[in-house]
């Protein structure tokens, strides 16, 4: 990866969680915290890693990204809209009563979602599905899914995994966003699904732990999860919660929560001056 | 008398399953290691290939097929009633209905007449709950042959459909070939003084109860809702209208299935009174299938009882 390409991914990231911030403040709702811990994450999937097609979402052989902890959807919309999949001016009308941006994904009405999440544990099933269909038809697209740290609290996650390893899903990639909160406080307070490598491991996963705000890493982690043939691959992203805005990271209440009006221009303060800086290099 | 010929709808549905997998190669079946009872072993030895065992894990079972449904394959998934419609109800609800995708839900061993396994697996809840998830289809096969009739139609309707089938070998009524045509109901027999209304195993023994009627003198409309959702309401309205007085029978609580459908559409148009003949709020027991059905009123002799009682009133 060139310095100018880290450097342009960055900038998007950084415009990824303005999206985050405009658009839970025009729903007066929504989810920041894992919005911006996933910011780097969804960058690079929709910047370097997918191949897709923005002016052909449903595109066949496309790759298939699957949120599965789809209540971070405002992440995932503002990558989309950066891409190229719908005006980036729609955002803010994200949860609006008559907006096609709906509060968790919906694959019917937002372009370039390709499964309808939004509880919990499922999306991890779908992509697998998906993965396995893949492989039936002949088809080399890959299949990446996006799951938080609470998430794989569901018992779901861990039948999903045991087929993913069991059929020998190498077209599958599985993404844990480890920021370490869900809403009631700590994962490992509310019910620590640690050690999380060792048990991906131990379930058959070529396994590999990133810094999820490292571009490079997660540059050298898809590289390696192509490469790797006969199992599949998590990788278990280290994240800050509320990344990219001062007063949101690391808190758990900012989990499901939209900032007023003081606090998104507070947070857009903050993210405009991070861009700035990063279009000064 | 010749001797009646007998066959589970979990045989037709496998036999079916196969059927259906050498005229379309985007057919694929997912089991949850019940393949032997639900009988889509029958495909997985013809395709081996396109029949996935998930193990015991119908949650992730239902949303792999929403995974492959979405790749433009027909997903077809089977498990036991209690463990697909109950167990998976929010997967079903929100992967397959929410997202209209080809899933078709094929639960074997529903109602009472699971038998021996008791209550835990006698799944008599299934119909309320599949009936309540927007743009459900919800199919119960008369016989094996309905029930291959159910897989094709299912296969040509597009989006999630719900089939239930049971565990025994019932009466065959319908004739080779025959075809199902969603939303549409059968008549069986004609009759002035009362309709019977019946699904899945109970429509033979609505029969037997009308012919038990007619020596009585009372002449008893048998009509066989293999569509329980949609239901074909212009043919309930029809018997309301003719015969004044509705019986539905159901292998299912009278509570959510094919009996409150029946109520519901009569409420809002023409109302006439309606005797529900099913599980009364309550839970099955270890016992051998006829004696079983003997037990909670489900037999010919019953439900001709029941109806005459219901007549005479």
């Amino acid at each position: 990866m060139t310095a100018a390409e880290k450097r342009q991914l960055a900038i998007t990231a950084c415009k990824v969680r303005m999206g985050v911030i405009t658009s839970t403040h025009s729903a007066k709702a929504g989810h920041p915290g894992g919005s911006l811990s996933a910011a780097e994450l969804f960058t690079y999937l929709y910047f370097k890693e997918l191949n897709v097609d923005p002016a052909n979402p449903k595109w066949e052989n496309r790759d298939r990204f699957v949120l599965s902890k789809g209540h971070t959807a405002p992440g995932l919309y503002a990558a989309l809209a950066l891409r190229g999949f719908f005006p980036v001016e729609d955002l803010v009308t994200l949860r609006h009563i008559d907006s096609y941006l709906q509060g968790h994904p919906n694959m019917d009405t937002v372009p370039g979602v390709d499964m309808s999440t939004g509880s919990l544990g499922q999306g991890i099933s779908t992509a697998a599905g998906m993965a396995k269909g893949g492989k039936l038809l002949g088809k080399d697209f890959r299949v990446y899914t996006l799951l938080g740290d609470g998430e794989i609290q569901e018992g779901q996650v861990w039948e999903a995994l045991m087929f993913g390893a069991h059929y020998a899903l190498d077209n599958l990639c599985v993404i844990i966003d480890n920021n370490n909160l869900q809403i009631d406080g700590k994962v490992s307070d509310v019910m620590s699904p640690y050690p999380i490598v060792d048990k991906l491991e131990a379930f058959g996963y070529h396994t590999i732990a990133v810094d999820g705000h490292s571009f490079e890493e997660l540059e050298a982690a898809f590289d390696s999860a192509r490469a790797t043939k006969g199992k599949p691959t998590a990788i278990v992203m280290q994240t800050t919660k509320g990344k990219g805005v001062s007063y949101m990271e690391n808190n758990a209440g900012w989990h499901g929560k939209a900032p007023n009006d003081e606090e998104c221009r507070i947070a857009l303060d903050e993210l405009k001056a991070q861009l700035a800086e990063l279009e000064a290099q | 008398m010749a001797e009646v010929k007998k066959a589970a709808a979990r045989e037709g549905y496998g036999n079916a399953l196969k059927k259906l997998g050498e005229e379309h190669s985007n057919v694929v079946v997912l089991d949850a290691d019940l393949a032997g009872s639900t009988k889509t072993a029958v495909f997985g030895k013809a395709f081996p290939d396109r029949h996935f065992n998930c193990g015991i894990a119908e949650a992730n079972m239902v949303c792999v097929a929403a995974g492959l449904a979405s790749l433009g394959l027909v997903a077809y998934v089977s498990s036991f009633a209690m463990f697909a419609a109950g167990r998976a109800f929010e997967q079903i609800r929100n992967s397959v209905g929410y997202t209209h995708l080809n899933v078709k839900i094929c639960a074997s061993h529903g109602g009472i007449t699971v038998g021996e396994d008791g209550a835990s697996h006698q799944c008599c809840e299934d119909f309320a709950l599949m009936r309540a998830i927007p743009g459900m289809v919800v199919l119960c096969p008369a016989d094996s042959v309905e029930a291959e009739a159910c897989v094709r139609a299912a296969y040509e309707h597009e989006g999630p459909v719900y089939v239930r089938f049971g565990r025994s070998a019932t009466p065959v009524i319908h004739e080779e070939g025959y075809e199902l045509t969603i939303g549409k109901g059968e008549v069986l027999a004609d009759g002035t003084d009362v309709a019977i209304i019946a699904t899945g195993i109970m429509v033979p023994e609505a029969v037997g109860a009308a012919k038990l009627l007619s020596e009585q003198g009372i002449s008893a409309r048998v009509i066989n809702m293999c569509s329980i959702k949609p239901l074909d309401e212009e043919l309930v309205l029809k018997a309301a209208k003719d015969c004044g007085k509705i019986v539905t029978v159901e292998e299912h609580s009278v509570i959510g299935g094919l009996g409150e459908a029946v109520c519901s559409l009569l409420c809002e148009h023409d109302p006439v009174p309606v005797k529900r003949i099913g599980i009364n709020d309550e839970y099955g027991h270890s016992g051998p299938a006829d004696a079983l059905l003997e037990e909670y009123g489900l037999t010919a002799k019953h439900i001709a009882e029941n109806t005459a009682a219901f007549v005479e009133k």
